[in-house]
């Protein structure tokens, strides 16, 4: 372990009758959060994401100070390079799904090789509304990745998906991590996820996440 | 003057959409979009004319751009008059139908998933980008829909129109106000009804292509699945 953790996250946020506060620091590159529904686990990746604003404390990775009340220090998402996937995948609508994986302007040859490396590649002409879940899952998960996040927060990532991809696509993302600087956060109830692709694993519930 | 009221009337009604659409379209998304100190007052301000009698708003409109008014005078001394002219129907319209304009741009608006402006930003869209390329692509078709039915209020506009801007043929006689004139006059009845036959078409025009693109909002942005 370096002298400076990768991620160390301090952060608090009220959401009605639930207190949310999460708190870890880690070095590893693979981490996954696991909870019962309703524990706030979406929450923490809206919050790494920077899409809670009102989030209180601090957020710190690789180097970078991206939350820090006490400073009012706030960097916004588009300043982050961070991929979020969230679980309804929310393609544009209004976009193929090659204008949807070129959104972040990757280039036509890195995003066909991409979607055929998740087995969407014939699905580039098509609009989002004619596509399965899975596939819209898939599309997804491509077009964050082309946008070369430094952090990528999946939440349920392999919901939509049957045995079979799930196997690879979770085979596919842990070459991706494997290849690259980039750092996973996983939110699953799933332990088949869990065990294949999370080094460091934390638990939630109620709103409560710690080592 | 039956031809003469009918381009007056589309001339009025095009200039007035066309200048009403930039402050709707941000009118509408500051509406929809974000939380400030006074937005109900702003709402209040906007919407106010839809529920005013147009020959108070005329009035008002009137004190406040005639050559005394706190504008007029203003304007008066730059050389620009405002009242009885043609100017002065446009600027009728467009405070008239600007109410019905944001009301539906900011439908629009908040008709568009949040979660795909968050997306965007998480791709690495700074937010001028993501209204560019995201919001505003996806309320397109409902703020296209705005226009039609500003411009089909526009056609119609009378009560603030003849207060500020008058009935001078040629230059503020819509198409209502020559109705209106030829009413007046014993042998008018015919050439009025053809002006009532234009106007109906006019309007039931501009309703069809109000409801197409409506319908077309609602398929871009999936609100129709399965029907």
């Amino acid at each position: 372990m370096g002298a400076d953790p990768r991620l160390a996250v301090d952060v608090a946020l009220d959401l009605g009758a639930l207190r949310l506060r999460a708190s870890f620091q880690t070095s590893s590159r693979r981490i996954a959060i696991v909870g019962p529904s309703g524990a706030g686990k979406s929450t923490v990746l809206r919050i790494l994401a920077g899409l809670e604003p009102d989030a209180r404390g601090r957020i710190a990775f690789s180097g970078e100070r991206w939350l820090d009340r006490d400073a009012r220090l706030f960097v916004p998402p588009y300043l982050r390079r961070i991929g979020w996937v969230p679980q309804d995948p929310r393609l544009f609508p209004h976009r193929s799904v090659l204008d949807n994986l070129r959104f972040a302007g990757a280039s036509y040859t890195d995003a066909s090789a991409l979607a055929a490396q998740l087995g969407v590649e014939g699905l580039l002409t098509r609009r989002p509304r004619h596509l399965s879940g899975g596939e819209a899952q898939r599309v997804a998960l491509a077009r964050a990745l082309l946008a070369r996040p430094r952090l990528l927060l999946l939440d349920e990532p392999f919901s939509a998906l049957d045995a079979t991809r799930r196997r690879d696509v979770s085979a596919r993302i842990k070459d991706t991590v494997a290849a690259s600087e980039l750092t996973l956060v996983l939110v699953t109830h799933d332990e088949r996820e869990v065990a294949s692709l999370a080094e460091e694993v934390y638990a939630m519930s109620e709103g409560q996440l710690a080592p | 003057m039956i031809g003469d009221a009918v381009w007056l009337s589309a001339g009025v009604a095009f200039w007035a959409t066309v200048a009403a659409t930039p402050f709707a379209v941000a009118t509408g998304w500051l509406l929809a979009r974000r939380s400030f100190f006074g937005k109900t007052l702003l709402s209040t301000i906007v919407y106010a004319p839809l529920v005013l009698p147009p020959v108070i708003t005329g009035f008002v409109l009137l004190k406040l751009l005639g050559r005394r008014g706190v504008i007029g005078g203003w304007l008066a001394d730059a050389g620009i008059a405002i009242p009885f002219t043609f100017t002065g129907a446009v600027i009728a319209a467009v405070v008239v139908g600007f109410p019905l304009f944001v009301a539906i741009v900011r439908h629009a608006f908040e008709a568009v998933d949040r979660r795909h402006d968050e997306v965007a930003a998480t791709l690495g869209l700074a937010p001028w980008r993501v209204f560019s390329r995201v919001t505003l692509p996806l309320a397109f078709p409902g703020i296209l829909a705005g226009a039609v039915l500003a411009f089909a209020r526009a056609l119609g506009e009378f009560g603030a129109t003849i207060v500020l801007a008058g009935n001078i043929e040629g230059e503020t006689r819509t198409i209502p106000m020559a109705v209106y004139t030829l009413l007046e006059s014993p042998t008018g009845e015919a050439a009025a009804w053809r002006l009532v036959g234009v106007s109906l078409g006019l309007s039931l025009a501009a309703m069809l292509g109000y409801e197409l693109l409506v319908r077309r909002h609602r398929k871009l942005l999936e609100l129709d699945h399965g029907r």
